[in-house]
């Protein structure tokens, strides 16, 4: 990289305003926006983009001038400017104004025909793409849906949601986006999938993880429990002497995929119950072998 | 990619005000869609141009309407001389015989 003074053509001792006013005046020569044609000036414009940042940030250009930092690395990343994506873009995009050759194509025949051509081809061309957004409840992106989206022009889009979609994904309509300019075929609806999160399922590729609590009888003596899954509870045997973080595996109950179901993982949460338990109390605080187990002894120091 | 309002108006360090002026004057268009109005990344761009000329180039509000026009023709402009030296390609002769290329350009 160059020396960041003369990318701007400024002195050493310029003054911050100096700076500011120098870049300003290359950067409206230079906007790649404003010489949407020329590389040159796109590259000029990061050498004086990056010069800029350098020296408008006193701390920096302090580090510079005192040999501490060079000006490499001091090139902006990459960026992608306006004239980008308008050279990208379909035709016909909204910001696109063709009214500056009117005139011409009104009186010559050579530039008439060829734009005749192309008006053909645009003509036949297909319609643009519409682009949607749907979110849908996390049990139906599980269990797969049938929603109706109303289209901003009117009329709905029936959208069946496969089950087990995942989040981002996106479903295509053929032929059901925006009609073609001319006569050709209309073009596709995009719908993009986003899922909202359920207040006790979360998901993990195709398994469904859930914590579901326990009471402390049920932790200690056993039991058979509801757990709900996605297709609805079923009965889980919980284990004599089960633990606040114990796994147990729920097989096939987790989210469709293309062979089978994924799995439901369970992680119990021991729940002693609230309010002053006299009880419980008066046979804790005799219970010799309670008080010498210590779930802590790993962690000692 | 499709950006939400908000996102939008984060990547683009706008206010719902400004954004709104913006958007009656014609300078940025988003897409109407069931769930509202959305934004590409190309809009952002865009954005970040307007917010270039108004804070780096000095060009005021009256400005940048002006030079949005202009850009929006040169990308037309650019567009179509695209289109035709696509289709004067097309319909060009191989190279090899150069006297009747010159006639083909001259009929077409």
């Amino acid at each position: 990289m160059k020396d960041p003074y003369e990318v701007l053509g400024v002195a050493q001792d310029a003054l911050p305003e100096e700076i500011r006013k120098a870049y300003l005046r290359l950067a409206k020569k230079l906007h790649p926006d404003l010489n949407p044609g020329s590389k040159h000036a796109e590259e000029r414009f990061k050498e004086v983009a990056g010069a800029y940042d350098l020296l408008s940030d006193p701390e920096k250009r302090r580090q510079f001038d005192n040999g501490e930092i060079d000006a490499s690395g001091a090139e902006r990343p990459h960026e992608r400017f306006y004239k980008d994506y308008a050279a990208e873009a379909a035709a016909g995009h909204p910001y696109e104004n063709r009214s500056g050759y009117a005139d011409f194509a009104e009186t010559d025949d050579i530039f008439a025909e060829l734009l005749r051509r192309r008006a053909r081809e645009a003509r036949d061309a297909r319609g643009p793409d519409l682009h949607y957004h749907l979110s849908i409840e996390f049990l139906e992106a599980v269990n797969g849906a049938t929603k109706l989206l109303s289209l901003p022009k009117g009329g709905t889009l029936q959208v069946t949601i496969p089950s087990g979609i995942q989040e981002g994904k996106i479903l295509r309509f053929r032929g059901k986006g925006a009609p073609s300019l001319g006569v050709g075929e209309p073009g596709d609806a995009l719908v993009e999938i986003s899922i909202n999160p359920h207040p006790f399922f979360s998901r993990h590729d195709d398994d469904i993880h859930i914590e579901l609590p326990i009471t402390l009888t049920e932790a200690v003596l056993g039991a058979e429990v509801r757990a709900p899954t996605p297709k609805g509870p079923v009965v889980l045997t919980v284990p004599k002497g089960s633990n606040t973080g114990n796994v147990l595996r729920l097989k096939g109950r987790g989210v469709p995929r293309r062979e089978g179901h994924g799995d439901e993982f369970v992680t119990l949460k021991v729940m002693v119950p609230p309010g002053p338990n006299p009880d419980l109390e008066a046979f804790l605080s005799n219970w010799a072998a309670g008080k010498e187990y210590d779930p802590r002894r790993d962690m000692k120091p | 990619m499709i950006i939400s309002k908000v996102d939008f108006l984060q990547r683009a360090q706008l206010d719902c005000e400004t954004f709104g002026v913006w958007i009656q004057e014609g300078w940025l268009i988003p897409t109407g869609t069931a769930d509202g109005e959305v934004l590409s990344e190309m809009d952002l761009a865009r954005a970040r141009l307007i917010r270039d000329l108004k804070n780096d180039l000095g060009v005021n509000d009256e400005g940048v309407g002006v030079i949005l026009h202009l850009l929006d023709q040169i990308h037309g402009l650019r567009r179509t001389l695209e289109d035709l030296l696509l289709s004067a390609r097309e319909s060009s002769v191989p190279a090899d015989d150069p006297s009747s290329a010159d006639q083909d350009q001259g009929r077409k």
